[in-house]
């Protein structure tokens, strides 16, 4: 083994794990209510600004230690990033519940639309940053090379997966999660049996704009920089990483994720790192061809 | 019912109060806080505004939902919009009136234009292109594109490259690029049509997108951001400029023995692309009447119906796609003459969503509202540019307002109506 093949699939499962936090957001509201949340994209980018606001004003009160630092900016991103993901619902998706099929996908576009000029004009077109946090490198000697893990690296790795963990808990174990599962089977039978299934859907979508927001402060972690177009290429590829895993599956979500984001930075860091996003998005297509139902989805029944 | 008649106020002031305390929540960490490298900057009375406004917004909202006219507006929204309106058999279009003035008024035109006037005018056009192509695609057919953007690119490249590799000119380039873009829609569109038809849209949103990177990265094949040149338009071999720039060629102005123009270019380009525009529009309003025309709207409205009466549901779909495609590669190429140099970042993902925003505000299916929405959309930034940083959220605005209060479109969609003919069985 060499070493820029370690070194790539340590970069690979970093953003890997990333792509599928932001892919759950995209297959459970593809999985409950049958349609491709565009902005979701832009959720994610808003959480990015939104991991930096938190960040400047805590260091402004004084807060300096990091994981009180990044406890309290965790939790200002995820409930103000949930809130914005309710209000979209609630604006742009709720009263088109039974509108024609086209008009939810055209909306969220305008959605997506909407939160990228907001940033932009309440933020400027500039790029952002974060200073860094989390100092520090493993390093390893491989061969004649060496290959580094930074501490951020690792850091998003584990609270990804704990992240994933929690969610897989919340669905598995919890009373909501109970509600969710009911409404993705049967959205007529679960409201028949008591579960107010607009609500449901609502919380699905502060989930999803949730572990969006955990994404956000992640990646925002680790390349320190980001712009308010920044929501667009990753919420792409998020959804690529959702259609790979089986769309409407939570566990394909988070593998199609890994999975992505390995076979990505392996492209990048082998073959031509320009052509990477080109490589992704022909993943997509490729997938779509031979496999649409992704590798632990159902295949799409048509029902009259 | 005479109970509820009467409105709450108290419900009123508690929407409000809520309302203002999700914005203020939502609002208050973007609009009220700005960054300023790792640092930040307080901004509380834009804030204030905001909130304002919604808070303002919604308690007319909820008093207006209350009263009679509301509460019917808010039941109709709920029911399911049937939307086509079906024309009686034989029924004659007021477009017929409409055009030969259209035709008149463009005759007159570049006898008064002047240069600014022409070239807003040509954009409004293309974009009437564009627009006409993406309707046929969304409109009619009920597939949504978002990568319509990467056979237009298709089309202003193919005119560049050609010229350059090839020495292909304009008028080569015409049917070239429709065959070329139409194509690209078929590779793209067969794999993916078969499918659910919400993929759709994100596999051409990220075929647009490959095709933007592919131009910007590719650099030895496109010259990468920095663009290409696009040769002038000639007619016959004439040329448009004052001299001209190939061996043996003559400017047109020299044969006809006229002194020189230079809005000449401007006006051959605004007359070609005024015939290609009405050629368009026929070829369109003959589609609909076809059959195929015809499946394309049944297949919008119920795939599963049109499966079991025997439709081939991807070749039908396939056909919309490509034809969409081969209008937006030949849009591409006059776009690609009119600007003399094109570059990648004419390409992004916002003109797609413009294009969207056309339709949907022109309405999905309808001609004359796409006409009439392209011109209102591009030539209507061309007068206000103060409100340029706002344009994206306007369309955005638009599109999310559209959809809720009528997501058929502004003008309503009617649709052919057919009798049996005389003397044939039913």
């Amino acid at each position: 083994m060499d070493g820029i093949f370690l070194q790539q699939l340590i970069n690979g499962l970093t953003l890997g794990s990333v792509y599928g936090l932001i892919a759950i957001g995209y297959t459970m509201v593809y999985g409950i209510i049958g349609m491709i949340n565009f902005a979701h994209g832009d959720v994610y980018m808003v959480s990015a600004y939104l991991t930096a606001i938190g960040l400047a004003v805590l260091t402004f009160f004084g807060l300096e230690s990091f994981p009180f630092l990044i406890l309290g900016t965790l939790i200002f991103t995820i409930v103000v990033t949930g809130v914005y993901g309710w209000t979209i619902e609630r604006i742009a998706y709720k009263p088109l519940r039974n509108s024609t099929r086209l008009a939810p996908l055209i909306s969220a576009i305008g959605m997506s639309l909407i939160l990228q000029n907001y940033v932009q004009v309440s933020q400027g077109a500039r790029q952002q940053g974060v200073p860094t946090l989390l100092e520090g490198v493993i390093k390893f000697h491989v061969g004649t090379g060496y290959v580094q893990l930074t501490y951020t690296k690792l850091f998003i790795i584990i609270v990804s997966l704990v992240g994933m963990g929690v969610l897989t808990y919340i669905i598995q174990n919890t009373k909501l999660g109970r509600m969710c599962r009911a409404t993705q089977q049967d959205r007529k039978m679960a409201s028949i049996l008591g579960i107010n299934t607009d609500r449901v859907i609502s919380y699905v979508f502060v989930i999803g704009a949730c572990m969006a927001a955990l994404a956000g402060m992640l990646i925002t972690m680790n390349y320190g920089t980001f712009d308010f177009y920044a929501g667009f290429i990753i919420g792409i590829k998020a959804f690529t990483a959702a259609v790979l895993g089986g769309i409407g599956s939570l566990p394909g979500a988070m593998l199609g994720g890994l999975i992505l984001g390995v076979a990505e930075a392996q492209f990048a860091g082998l073959v031509n790192s320009d052509f990477k996003d080109v490589f992704s998005f022909s993943l997509l297509v490729l997938i779509l061809i031979f496999r649409p139902q992704g590798l632990m989805g159902k295949p799409h029944v048509a029902k009259v | 019912m005479s109970a509820s008649n009467s409105i709450d106020i108290k419900r009123c002031l508690i929407d409000t109060v809520l309302a203002g305390l999700i914005s203020l929540i939502v609002f208050g960490p973007i609009v009220g806080i700005v960054l300023q490298g790792y640092s930040f900057d307080l901004h509380p009375q834009r804030l204030a505004i905001l909130v304002g406004i919604v808070m303002a917004g919604r308690f007319c909202l909820s008093l207006f939902l209350q009263t009679a006219y509301g509460r019917k507006l808010a039941h109709s929204m709920q029911s399911k919009d049937s939307g086509v309106h079906v024309l009686p058999a034989g029924h004659k279009s007021a477009l017929r009136f409409v055009i030969p003035v259209l035709i008149l008024l463009a005759v007159c035109f570049p006898f008064f234009a002047n240069k600014y006037l022409l070239s807003v005018v040509i954009l409004g056009l293309i974009y009437v292109l564009l627009g006409l192509g993406l309707n046929i695609v969304v409109g009619l057919a009920g597939l949504l594109d978002l990568g319509f953007v990467g056979f237009y690119a298709i089309g202003a490249y193919g005119l560049g490259l050609g010229f350059e590799y090839l020495g292909l000119g304009f008028w080569a380039m015409i049917p070239l690029a429709m065959i070329l873009a139409a194509f690209a829609g078929a590779l793209l569109g067969f794999p993916v049509l078969r499918m659910h038809g919400d993929y759709l849209a994100i596999v051409t949103l990220g075929f647009g997108e490959i095709i933007r990177l592919v131009l910007n990265n590719w650099v030895s094949l496109t010259n990468g951001p920095n663009g290409i040149p696009i040769p002038g338009p000639t007619l016959f071999g004439l040329e448009f400029g004052r001299r001209a720039k190939e061996e043996g060629h003559i400017p047109i102005h020299e044969w006809l023995g006229v002194s020189y123009n230079p809005n000449a270019e401007l006006i051959f380009t605004f007359v070609v692309l005024f015939i290609v525009v009405m050629a368009v529009l026929y070829v369109k309003h003959r589609l609909t009447h076809m059959p195929v025309g015809r499946a394309w709207e049944a297949l919008r409205e119920d795939e599963i119906a049109c499966r079991a009466m025997g439709l081939n549901h991807v070749l039908v779909k396939l056909s919309a796609f490509m034809i969409g495609a081969s209008i937006a590669g030949l849009a591409g190429v006059f776009f690609a003459t009119k600007q003399g140099f094109i570059d990648p970042s004419s390409f992004t993902f916002f003109e797609s969503a413009l294009i969207l925003a056309i339709i949907v505000l022109g309405g999905l299916g309808s001609t004359l509202g796409v006409v009439i929405a392209a011109f209102v959309l591009t030539v209507a930034p061309e007068l206000l540019r103060s409100f340029a940083e706002y344009r994206v959220l306007m369309f955005g605005i638009l599109m999310v307002l559209m959809m809720i209060w009528r997501p058929r479109g502004l003008v309503r969609i009617s649709r052919n109506g057919y009798a049996i003919r005389k003397g044939v069985k039913p």
